[in-house]
């Protein structure tokens, strides 16, 4: 603007004296705001009803205020000690105050549940110890253990020290198979009860085959398809499509109908003698029975960008690499093959992200040892009620998958992302 | 691609081969949905192929499991009065697909309106943070169905929402977008601009040159989002799982608890149903898609 008005007999003006620069720069604007506008009503309906609920439950995962809202004078009391020494009376003191109140307010039980999932077996002591603190009387600690031997036991305190924390990393702690100490240091769980991180492998392990599966299987399909006449491949297209427009429970429902034991692979397996009738395969309700219904679910998503980068390969590549000596491999592997891998890209990532996410399948045909780490988090937020652990398991699940979709809009873009 | 004349022995070989191949991963990919169909019209609560089927005796086949759909839940089955009404009030499998359409049916209205503005803005070259607008738009799509569902159950039983028709239609309409805002952009990539010029020049306003000019045009592409839309909310069953109350169970929600408790061939005559509904909705999407391209004077692949 500044140069402006130093050219200012030079500058081009419009009808009503303003610099035709500046006219320029408001029209533009006002159609970014235009844009905008239209825009703006879907951005604030996802906002508040996908993003805004996400971020409310990840938060949990590292916020929670059990222990500290329904006991404060404990908390505070906990939060001074320095997790080593022996309990002291004024900590019993606090303590036995807000027993009483949790008590009275009905809270007890939700802070007993939270104790008891940093330190196991003491939600009783919690709950019957409440009943009686009205009647204490001072000292306090003496009460206590008087009540219950096991307040004698620091590491009943030290629990309760964790549980005191607002802000904690124990439940992202947790989601790695480690415990969060009340001293503020991290160490595994012991062997038995390693169960996440294998949890996570296994995840991962099962999108990985089902990626690789889809992408023999989509390969072949998707190249015979693009090289078929128009007329051809869109009839043999249905036969994609059509699984890709069926219900995901239709598909398991057909699955479980296929697989099962007295199913109809088994029947034809032992009337053509592959098995005999005693010892017929156990196909579903295990990994097995996972992979082949994952795999079948979403091969199309594989199947449809593969065919569209496909079709847009000019047969004449592979020609010419042939005029000039290749043979069938090298002209395939090469030429062909290379000019592919946009498709790859594309179909692999959409599949691999899909299945590391997958809930329905695995908890319907996944068994004992098919279940994926979604079954998990669905598990805690509606059984046990740990939302905190789950907010936390969800947390790594989120990044994960978060990770992938950049990398897919680096590679493919999202602008590119077809349906049908 | 066919076989040329001078083709060697070998690759005569493959080239069978590889048809084989094909036919195979076709089958593979088709028969599930195809064995239901028989399947459903066992006359044995069995989830296999009996002999009698294979040797096509009228009496292994029967339409019981239909019939099952809709007396299974009513107050009296062989009541003569007032089955209709009865059916219509209390059977399982009839208040699932009403509830099924009419969440379907909200939650397709508010996913194609915002959407399809959205995806107007998006495809304008002026519009601001394009990228990461579309991203978070798309995301609904790509964020895990369990994490959406635990969150949404979190956040909407804090506000009330959670086990009302309302939150569930909520929950549809965002994971519905994606699919209208990717259709409805493929669509206006190739809408012509100066067509809207033309209308500007001629003194039709911005909201006249919408619904006289664009919206006819891409109007084949919104309804096929629209119908993505729907057949994602009739489809989806674990924010369901998370937010609706037994009473606003959907298709899908009765689908998973008849598997997972008392699994009886009613579902397959269920699936069946769906199969057909899925045929007629891919046929509809089809037909727009030839006719958006002959509309944009592209020859119809």
């Amino acid at each position: 603007m500044a140069d402006m008005t130093a050219l200012d007999s030079g500058v081009m003006m419009a009808a009503d004296g303003t610099p035709l620069k500046k006219k320029l720069k408001q029209a533009l604007f006002l159609s970014r705001v235009r844009a905008f506008a239209l825009v703006a009503p879907l951005l604030l309906f996802i906002l508040a009803s996908f993003i805004v609920p996400i971020v409310m439950l990840l938060w949990q995962g590292v916020h929670n205020d059990t222990y500290t809202k329904n006991m404060p004078l404990s908390a505070k009391a906990l939060y001074e000690w320095d997790g080593q020494s022996d309990p002291t009376e004024s900590m019993a003191e606090a303590l036995v105050a807000d027993l009483v109140v949790a008590r009275d307010n009905k809270t007890i039980g939700r802070v007993a549940t939270r104790v008891n999932r940093e330190y196991s077996g003491t939600r009783s002591l919690f709950t019957k110890s409440a009943r009686s603190a009205a009647k204490m009387e001072a000292p306090f600690l003496e009460a206590l253990i008087d009540k219950d031997k096991d307040w004698a036991d620091i590491e009943v305190w030290k629990a309760m020290k964790i549980a005191s924390k607002s802000y904690t990393p124990a439940f992202y702690a947790a989601a790695v198979d480690m415990t969060y100490n009340a001293d503020g240091s991290f160490e595994r769980v012991e062997e038995q009860g390693r169960i996440y991180v294998k949890l996570f492998l296994r995840t991962f392990m099962v999108s990985l085959v089902v990626t690789l599966a889809c992408f023999v299987l989509g390969f072949p399909v998707a190249y015979l398809l693009s090289t078929l006449p128009m007329r051809t491949s869109n009839l043999l297209m249905i036969l994609v499509l059509l699984p890709f427009w069926t219900s995901l429970l239709v598909r398991t429902t057909a699955w479980i109908a296929m697989l099962q034991s007295q199913g109809i692979l088994n029947n034809i397996f032992v009337a053509v003698g592959i098995t005999s009738d005693d010892a017929r395969f156990s196909l579903i309700y295990n990994m097995t029975g996972t992979l082949i219904a994952m795999t079948h679910i979403l091969l199309p998503f594989m199947i449809l960008p593969l065919y569209s980068v496909m079709r847009g390969i000019s047969p004449s590549y592979v020609r010419a690499a042939k005029s000039l000596g290749a043979t069938n491999w090298t002209a395939f592997w090469r030429v062909y093959f290379p000019a592919t891998i946009p498709g790859i890209g594309a179909g692999a990532l959409l599949v691999f992200i899909l299945s590391i996410g997958y809930y329905i399948t695995p908890a319907l045909v996944g068994g004992q040892n098919g279940t994926l780490i979604s079954n998990f988090i669905a598990d805690h937020m509606q059984k046990t009620l740990n939302w905190s652990l789950a907010a936390a398991l969800g947390g790594l699940l989120l990044a994960s998958v978060l990770i992938l979709y950049w990398i897919y809009d680096k590679v493919v873009g999202i602008d590119n992302m077809k349906l049908g | 691609m066919a076989l040329p004349i001078y083709a060697s022995t070998g690759e005569r070989i493959w080239y069978y081969t590889f048809r084989v191949i094909c036919a195979l991963i076709f089958i593979f990919l088709i028969t599930p949905i195809l064995i239901i169909i028989p399947l459903s019209f066992n006359a044995q609560p069995y989830f296999s192929i009996t002999e009698g089927m294979l040797r096509l005796d009228p009496e292994a086949y029967s339409l019981r499991w239909y019939a099952d759909i809709f007396r299974n839940g009513m107050a009296a089955p062989d009541a003569t009065e007032g089955w209709w009404a009865d059916m219509w009030a209390n059977a399982q499998w009839v208040r699932a697909m009403k509830n099924s359409f009419v969440i379907g049916f909200f939650a397709t209205l508010l996913a194609t309106g915002f959407g399809t503005l959205a995806a107007i803005g998006l495809s304008r070259s002026e519009m601001p943070y394009r990228g990461l607008i579309m991203s978070i738009l798309i995301s609904p799509m790509i964020v895990p169905l369990v994490i959406t569902a635990a969150g949404m159950f979190y956040f909407y039983s804090q506000i009330g929402l959670s086990q009302t028709k309302f939150g569930v239609i909520l929950a549809h309409a965002a994971l519905g977008t994606p699919f209208v805002i990717i259709t409805v952009t493929a669509t206006l990539v190739g809408f012509d601009k100066s067509l809207v010029r033309a209308a500007a020049s001629m003194g039709a306003d911005p909201v006249r040159t919408f619904f006289k000019i664009q919206m006819p045009l891409i109007l084949p592409g919104v309804i096929s989002g629209g119908l993505f839309a729907f057949i994602t909310s009739f489809d989806e069953v674990v924010a369901v799982l998370f937010l609706a109350s037994p009473e606003d169970r959907t298709i899908p929600r009765q689908m998973f608890s008849g598997i997972r408790e008392q699994i009886s061939p009613t579902i397959l005559a269920v699936a069946t149903i769906l199969v057909i509904i899925s045929i007629g909705l891919l046929t509809m999407v089809e037909i727009l898609r030839r006719r958006s391209e002959r509309m944009r004077g592209l020859t119809p692949s």
